[in-house]
């Protein structure tokens, strides 16, 4: 057997394995009746559905052709790890991490952080203009969101605010 | 019931100095990220509905709804500009209005994006104002099996607009539905699907789908294409005005447009971006003047009914959204989400509960739709010049305001682990051709899903013939087949196609 679309056979696997994960997850619920349903009885059907999509998606990109073969193409690595690290870099800036007893440092050292490394992600990474850039939203969400907002957010490390 | 005094009822509301400059602010950011490509409303509502929890409720309606018209407009600048549609409802104002400015009309098409915007969305907040308070009135008599078909009309019509495989937009929505599951089962107080995680006992925040679906999911996918250079033509705006000519060519598409527009935007699934393809479909049927130029051409008509439409289906999708609490499309999910978050159930009670509320909203759009075109015409020489921001600057940006606003929503870095792997799933989703969009309308309309299911059900004492028997409620199951059997039939799965490659 041949996959005629590579798009639709892994979004049907996809489909396939969220619709069987979410049925089993239902079942450890209280089902009930139509009349009186319990907390698992809409989740099931859902998952029960979701499974049978799957497999349709799964059947049809095995059976209907298409013009290239509906190719994934090649995944963008490097935006993803950059995109995913900036972010993940901010929040432990930000927050800290109580578990490994990281310290907070603040979401000024966050957004110097976050800048940089999705700023990584694009082929024309100059560092002096990402620290002008990182400079410039460190001062505009300072005057926007603690100035002027007034949200709650950790400026500086917790060490030196103490 | 008067229209004129529920009217200066709610100019009183729109025009206080606050909500005033609210409204300005949404129709700036709408402008904003219209003139901008890579990035859409979804992700600007949910970036600014954490700033707007501690204002009062109308004052944050009046802003997000900005960012969502305000957007049809700028779209339409960089479609002219840039031949780049700033926001997908403005793609087909590429066609005819690049060529526009590539003959130097750049003005003349700008000019008529706007004017034509404006007019259409002064209709559709007439209509959505005349016909928002008897459609409430009939959705009060709706019973939870009603609501329940709804839902699925509702659900099906989002299926239609979804571009691409239909069995897969179904899958999205019912993934939708059951990420809508997760947390705190209201009837019986049971945590479902939550691992033992607490943050998720209150369930997923729909502003976290968004952002990352919509925000990061996008930018990952946008960093990964090859960079297209952007040829901006600014050397032809001058004179904005349209010729005489031009306004008469323009006139009747204007009014079909609008029109057009309108009706799709309140079907369920529908909105700006229906109609405006809906409307340079027609147009394309209008046989032409003589000397008039081709569509595709630079023929204004090409510009004036595809914003007419888009501008107008934009405001009538607020009215089964405020009328009965059903959004027709993403954007229209997110501000349920807004109310809810700011305690008003959207349906048809916020006519009596909250009558400034509901005016205020809808008179501020007319107002809004004033500044805009001030905003889009004189001072469209800001817009060229943003327009010229390079992406690998506006990108890192938009990262970080996601990151600080789903942080401030409980200042919880949970949030922004959530984000990020939303981020990855939403990239995952643009891999694999799976439109995101019916995923987040499932994800809201979820909760109210199954809590109609669960109380029509118990009326009925388990029988489920009760939503066929109920005739309100078999009509919408009827409509809801019947839109998923045209979806089926041949000749309109090619037209879909066609119309989505375009």
């Amino acid at each position: 057997m041949k996959i005629k679309s590579h798009k639709d056979f892994v979004s049907g696997l996809l489909f396939l394995g969220i619709g069987v994960a979410f049925t089993w997850g239902a079942t450890t619920y209280k089902i009930g009746v139509a009349g009186r349903m319990g907390p698992g009885y809409f989740p099931l059907l859902l998952g029960i559905l979701m499974t049978i999509l799957g497999i349709l998606i799964t059947v049809k990109s095995l059976a209907i052709e298409t013009e290239s073969g509906d190719k994934i193409g090649g995944w963008a690595w490097k935006p993803l790890i950059c995109i995913l690290g900036a972010n993940l870099a901010f929040g432990v800036l930000l927050g800290g991490l109580p578990s490994v007893k990281l310290p907070a440092t603040g979401v000024i050292a966050g957004i110097y952080a976050l800048t940089i490394i999705a700023s990584l992600a694009s082929r024309r990474f100059k560092l002096r203009q990402v620290l002008i850039l990182a400079t410039v939203l460190a001062v505009g969400s300072y005057l926007a969101f603690i100035a002027l907002l007034k949200l709650q957010i950790p400026v500086w490390p917790a060490f030196i605010t103490g | 019931m008067d229209l004129f005094a529920n009217l200066s009822m709610g100019f009183g509301v729109a025009l206080t100095p606050t909500n005033l400059l609210y409204a300005f602010t949404g129709c700036f950011f709408g402008t904003l990220i219209g003139v901008l490509p890579g990035i859409g409303p979804i992700a600007t509502i949910a970036m600014l509905l954490p700033a707007t929890y501690a204002l009062p409720p109308v004052s944050a309606l009046i802003m997000l709804a900005g960012i969502y018209y305000g957007a049809q407009y700028g779209g339409s600048t960089t479609s002219i500009l840039v031949n780049l549609p700033g926001e997908p409802a403005a793609v087909v104002t590429c066609l005819d209005g690049y060529q526009m400015a590539r003959q130097g009309r750049a003005g003349p098409a700008l000019a008529a994006a706007a004017l034509s915007s404006f007019f259409a969305g002064s209709v559709g907040i007439l209509l959505l104002a005349a016909f928002a308070p008897p459609l409430m009135s009939l959705a009060a008599q709706f019973g939870p099996a009603e609501y329940f078909s709804l839902i699925i009309l509702g659900l099906i019509g989002a299926v239609l607009l979804a571009s691409g495989s239909l069995l897969k937009a179904i899958a999205m929505v019912v993934l939708g539905l059951l990420l809508g599951t997760v947390g705190t089962d209201v009837n019986s107080g049971v945590t479902r699907f939550s691992f033992y995680i607490p943050e998720l006992i209150d369930g997923i925040g729909f502003v976290v789908i968004a952002m990352g679906v919509f925000g990061y999911g996008e930018i990952i996918s946008n960093l990964g294409l090859s960079e297209k250079e952007r040829e901006v033509y600014t050397a032809g705006v001058h004179g904005l005005l349209p010729t005489k000519r031009d306004f008469k060519d323009m006139l009747p598409a204007v009014f079909r447009g609008t029109a057009v527009g309108s009706l799709l935007g309140v079907l369920p699934g529908g909105g700006a971006l229906l109609g405006s393809f809906a409307a340079y479909a027609f147009e394309k049927k209008v046989r032409l003047r003589p000397g008039e130029l081709l569509l595709g051409k630079g023929n204004i008509r090409g510009v004036a009914a595809p914003e007419a439409a888009n501008n107008a289906g934009a405001q009538t999708s607020f009215i089964p959204m405020l009328t009965l609490g059903i959004p027709p499309n993403a954007v229209m999910a997110l501000m349920v989400g807004a109310m809810i978050i700011h305690n008003i159930q959207p349906g048809p009670q916020v006519l009596t509960r909250n009558p400034t509320l509901f005016w205020g909203l809808i008179t501020s759009m007319w107002i809004g739709n004033l500044m805009l075109v001030i905003l889009n015409l004189p001072l469209i020489g800001i817009w060229i010049k943003l327009l010229k921001v390079p992406y690998h600057y506006l990108y890192p940006a938009i990262v970080l305001f996601c990151a600080i606003g789903v942080y401030t929503i409980n200042n919880n870095t949970f949030d922004i682990w959530m984000v990020g792997a939303f981020g990855f799933i939403g990239y995952l989703f643009i891999k694999l051709g799976c439109e995101p969009a019916p995923l987040l309308l499932g994800f809201i309309l979820g909760p109210m899903m199954e809590e109609n299911l669960r109380r029509a059900l118990l009326l009925s004492l388990g029988d489920w013939s009760t939503f066929v028997t109920r005739p309100l409620s078999a009509g919408l199951l009827a409509v809801a087949v019947l839109f998923l059997l045209v979806m089926l039939s041949p000749a309109v799965k090619r037209k879909r196609q066609e119309a989505f490659k375009e």
